[in-house]
């Protein structure tokens, strides 16, 4: 498994599967798929470059330590709850903006996305920080 | 199918708890895994089923929408499957650092907490 | 009320700093409160006379009928003011005679604490509220028995008092629940208004025995009296103002309180009459074999307790009058002779009555006060104990024949209490001087005046009595039954019956002081013949408990993480199996009706149980990963196949994550070959196994054959594209409809994160390799750690 050929595509496919776990986060609301799910694709993304380049490559890749990133994702999912707080509205209930992008269209940007990047961010970085953990606690 | 869905619970059901009987932490560790998703099929299986129809409303709707899978037991489920996973993730770290420490895997003979032999206390003011 | 109930708490907060700032002067000033309380219930006194009782209500848990009332009667407002004014001397006398002591400002705070709830006690009218503060008394109680902890004895004392009048208290609140249960009240004020109702419940004589063993325990009767003489362990001001005058009074004021609700009958005469007689007799006999002189006083403090509760039992207008009297004297003269003891023990050092004497000369203003507590205990002439006697006596005298025993019993104990009492006061002080450890002189202003002004109270009542007979005492009779009792007291009754019993009684307790010595020897031998007593009985009964806890707690926990399991599963198989069984509610199933599975559900059905049977068997570690892998991807490949994407792909992730996760660390355990189970343990858990999961399916099963509410499921659909503009219903309930749940459940994901990091990384040094275990851990340990997952597989 550990061949010559695996260490050479593995980070290739380690960026692909990243980009296509946000793409499965950001189509979440209305496709199969969301922050969970997407979460889980990264965090089988960084166990495989770790597999293939060790953990401190994937540390340096990261340069958060993941557990910081998980935190951060709990933070940002509540902060989602903040702008409810403003409009007078239930803790964490959707709110929706329309930004111009110029060009005649709107840009739908709204706190159940900034939530579902919060839950992302959990998901990648505990699981992260758990293989990375146990690969090298010898 | 809601009937062998129930088959198959009990039997997942059944092995676990086989698992869960064994000495061997890591049996128990197994055990676990299993029941997460004895319980994840339960809940799922109760929801009732339908086939190949996710609940995912097309864009183009016009009028009612019936017919689709209950989404109810499945957020239920998406957010227990990924808990029960941390959990898994942490008994099985918890299992092994108990190895570690305690040099052995049979959890009959982890006894710190409830050592063997205890004297009887006599009885003091 | 209110305030005057509470403001001992508050003041107990600022005790201690008072008596930073103040030494131990801090009595003097701390003695203002119960002064002031004191102050207040007198002025009291004349609307209780008009209006014959004060309510007042502060609302506390109103929803279930737990209020804090406070009921100002006669009988209330006689024990409030002996409280609050045998408090403000003992306040003083505390200062006097812990003077130096580091914790005099905790000493402060329980007594003033146990003042508030003593008054707590009498004043409620609610029998939750009485409960509460009655089992604050108990605490306060054991605080102050266990004042001294760092002697064994005195801690042995503290708990043996908690445990018995907790015990009690316990036994009366049942009491109280079943009384309020039958009548649908708490409150006093209501049940007085039963008359006989209660008295013919079906469950009277359960109340009446539960709330007696309240009031016994409390009371020291026979035989819970021997938490009594051992709280003597603590400060003497303690024994003076709890254990004589206010505290083991509760149980006699809860008997006098529930005599119009629950007294007067045939089982109330004959268990009051006999515990109450018995303890009388069992106290002076006890009594008169010590040479302590706190504990002759404990003992016929018990013995007094025990005329009391004799006295309720009798019951009658005119028992009740001289029970209501008798309290009121040994309150002033029981309170007095203790703080006198302390005094002797304070400046002389001993309580050892064989060895002072003489003390008269040296300690003048002492000596009166012993004197008087002596005179009116022996119940002499014009002292108020004297009126308490003839009033018992002439109550007494009524010819029938349980009354009779009962005047039999009182005499005999009077005499004996003549004796003792006289014996406590004048053997320390006549004679000549005894070899005591310290060479005594009077005592400072602070530990004589509490006794002093006792004793020249009960001088005063004995004189006022008709004006007390007509105003306070008549009140206090009235509100337990006889309005028209106690109006006609005398100190002077002229020759009659009672007179000629009085002098019986005097030259009995006259010939027992003759022969006191003797007496002593004789109740010696008597006893260390029976040599077994109830204290004995309380040490084995604890000692007994311990063993039996220990007992079971070794078998119950046996330490076995499996035995733990087993218990929790068969209970659950028997959870789910014996309503099955009783309401013969197997699920129904039609095998006609059956849908057949599709060949790839078949299939992927297969798959799972091919997966679940190899976990079962599996021998070594990549087979256990794989198999329980794969029963993984067919359940994923289930949500696939039943309308659930995104469950299926967040299961497929997990199960990868699983396998990784699995690998990295079983490559660092051992797996055992085979399954250790033994036979039979084999067959047991196979039978639990299978109980366990029949029973799920059978209720699975069931349950299906139910409506499933879909109002939920039906307002997701309905609302989840047009209020949160979502299409995925299941992603749109994640972080929209219940985002707040969610939110909960990705901290515990990262919560767990954290912890494991912890378990790895924060390892003590040399534990961090399994190399370094032990000796005899190393046969298990893994000869050799795999890095990768590609070794793993060995």
């Amino acid at each position: 498994m550990n061949t010559v050929i695996f260490r050479t595509i593995a980070p290739a496919l380690t960026a692909l599967m990243v980009l296509f776990s946000l793409f499965v986060l950001l189509r979440g609301h209305n496709e199969p798929g969301g922050g969970f799910i997407g979460g889980l694709i990264a965090a089988s993304a960084m166990a495989l470059y770790g597999i293939s380049s060790g953990v401190q490559a994937v540390r340096r890749a990261l340069y958060f330590h993941p557990i910081t990133m998980a935190g951060f994702g709990v933070l940002l999912a509540a902060a989602s709850g903040i702008p409810s707080y403003i409009n007078q509205v239930p803790f964490l209930s959707g709110i929706w903006w329309k930004l111009p992008l110029g060009n005649g269209q709107y840009f739908d940007l709204s706190t159940p996305m900034i939530f579902d990047i919060g839950v992302w961010f959990v998901v990648v970085g505990a699981i992260t920080a758990i293989m990375l953990t146990l690969e090298e606690a010898d | 199918m809601e009937f062998y869905l129930a088959i198959l619970v009990g039997l997942i059901f059944a092995a676990s708890t086989y698992m869960l009987l064994s000495r061997s932490v890591i049996r128990l560790v197994l055990g676990v895994a299993l029941l997460g998703n004895a319980v994840n099929l339960l809940i799922f299986t109760v929801g009732r089923v339908t086939r190949h129809i996710p609940p995912i409303i097309p864009l183009d709707l016009q009028g009612e929408l019936t017919g689709i899978a209950n989404p109810l037991p499945q957020a239920l489920i998406l957010t227990a499957i990924v808990i029960g996973f941390a959990i898994f993730s942490f008994i099985l770290v918890l299992a092994y650092r108990a190895y570690e420490s305690l040099g052995t895997d049979n959890s009959d003979e982890m006894r710190v907490a409830e050592p063997k032999k205890t004297e009887l206390t006599k009885l003091t003011y | 009320m209110l305030l005057a109930v509470l403001s001992g708490f508050i003041l107990a907060m600022f005790a201690p700093s008072l008596k930073h700032f103040f030494g131990y002067r801090a009595g003097w000033l701390l003695a203002i409160l119960p002064a002031a309380i004191f102050v207040y219930f007198l002025s009291q006194y004349d609307q209780v006379m008009a209006n014959k009782a004060i309510f007042e209500y502060h609302p506390w848990i109103p929803s279930i009928g737990i209020n804090l009332t406070f009921y100002l009667d006669g009988i209330s407002l006689l024990f409030a003011l002996l409280i609050s004014g045998i408090g403000t001397f003992i306040m003083i006398y505390a200062g006097g005679y812990l003077k130096g002591h580091v914790h005099l400002g905790r000493f402060y705070a329980f007594m003033l604490m146990f003042m508030a709830s003593m008054l707590g006690v009498v004043l409620s009218s609610n029998l939750m509220a009485l409960f509460v503060f009655w089992e604050l008394t108990s605490v306060t109680s054991f605080l102050l028995i266990g004042f001294d902890h760092l002697r064994k004895a005195a801690r042995r004392a503290a708990l043996q008092a908690l445990i018995v009048t907790g015990f009690g208290g316990l036994a009366m609140l049942a009491g109280f629940v079943i009384l309020s249960a039958s009548t649908g009240t708490f409150e006093m004020v209501d049940l007085l208004q039963y008359g006989n109702a209660i008295k013919d419940m079906d469950l009277y004589f359960v109340v009446l025995i539960l709330i007696l063993l309240g009031a016994f325990t409390k009371s020291a009767q026979f035989p819970f009296h021997f938490w009594l003489p051992n709280a003597m362990e603590a400060p003497t001001p303690v024994s003076a103002y709890l254990h004589s005058a206010t505290m083991v009074k509760a149980g006699i004021y809860l008997m006098m309180r529930m005599y119009p609700i629950l007294g007067d009958t045939v089982e109330w005469s004959i268990i009051l009459g006999a515990f109450g007689g018995f303890t009388l007799l069992a106290g002076v006999f006890i009594a008169i074999r010590q040479t302590d002189l706190k504990l002759m006083l404990a003992y016929t403090t018990m013995a007094s307790l025990g005329l009391l509760t004799m006295l309720l039992g009798a019951g009658g207008e005119g028992a009740i009058e001289g029970a209501v009297l008798y309290l009121l004297a040994h309150s002033l003269f029981k309170g007095g002779l203790f703080m006198v003891a302390g005094t002797i023990y304070h400046e002389a050092g001993t309580l050892d009555i064989t060895k002072l004497g003489g003390l008269w000369a040296k300690m003048p203003i002492t000596f009166v006060a012993a004197m008087l507590a002596a005179l009116s205990m022996g119940g002499i002439l014009p002292l108020v104990g004297f009126v308490a006697k003839e009033s018992l006596y002439h109550a007494l005298i009524s010819g029938d024949p349980l009354a009779l025993i009962l005047l039999v019993v009182a005499i005999i104990g009077n005499a004996f209490m003549f004796a003792i009492g006289f014996a406590v006061a004048l053997k320390p002080m006549l004679g000549k001087i005894g070899d005591t450890p310290k060479a005594a002189q009077e005592g400072s202003i602070m530990l004589w005046l509490g006794p002093l002004t006792l004793g020249l109270c009960g001088l005063a009542a004995g004189f006022g009595i008709t004006y007390l007979g007509q105003s306070i005492i008549h009140n206090a009779i009235s509100s337990i039954g006889n309005a028209n009792a106690g109006t006609n007291l005398h100190l002077w009754a002229g020759f009659n019956t009672p007179l000629m019993l009085s002098l019986l009684t005097m030259a009995l307790g006259a010939i027992i002081y003759m022969l006191f010595d003797r007496m002593r020897n004789f109740a010696d031998a008597v006893l260390n013949w029976i040599g077994w007593g109830p204290d004995k009985g309380f040490d084995q009964f604890m000692a007994g408990l311990l063993y039996l806890s220990q007992i079971v707690t070794n078998r119950l926990q046996t330490g076995q993480l499996r035995s733990y399991l087993r218990s929790t599963f068969i209970l659950l198989a028997l959870v789910i199996w014996l309503p099955m069984i009783a309401y013969d509610a197997f699920p129904t199933i039609d095998f006609g009706a059956l849908t057949i599975p599709t060949f790839s559900e078949a299939g992927i059905l297969t798959v799972a149980v091919i997966g679940l049977y190899a976990i079962l068997v599996a021998r070594s570690r990549l087979t256990s990963i794989v198999s329980l892998g794969v029963v993984g991807f067919a359940v994923a490949m289930l949500f696939m196949l039943f309308g659930a994407p995104d469950l299926s792909y967040t299961q497929f992730m997990v199960e990868t994550l699983s396998v990784v996760i699995l690998a990295l660390v079983m490559t660092r355990l051992h797996l055992d070959k085979a399954d250790q189970k033994t036979g039979l343990e084999a067959v047991v858990a196979t039978v639990v196994a299978v109980a366990v999961g029949s029973g799920l399916t059978l209720l699975l099963l069931k349950v299906m054959e139910t409506q499933l509410d879909m109002k939920l499921s039906d307002f997701f659909i309905k609302f989840s594209a047009t209020l949160a503009h979502g299409h995925n219903i299941v992603n749109v309930i994640l972080v929209d409809f219940r985002a707040l749940d969610t939110l909960g459940e990705i901290s515990v994901v990262m919560t767990t994160g954290v912890v494991i990091l912890a378990l790895i990384n924060l390892r003590p040094k040399g534990q961090n390799k399994a190399k370094n275990k032990p000796e005899n851990a190393s046969e298990n340990a893994p000869k050799n750690a795999p890095k990768t997952l590609e070794e793993s597989g060995q």
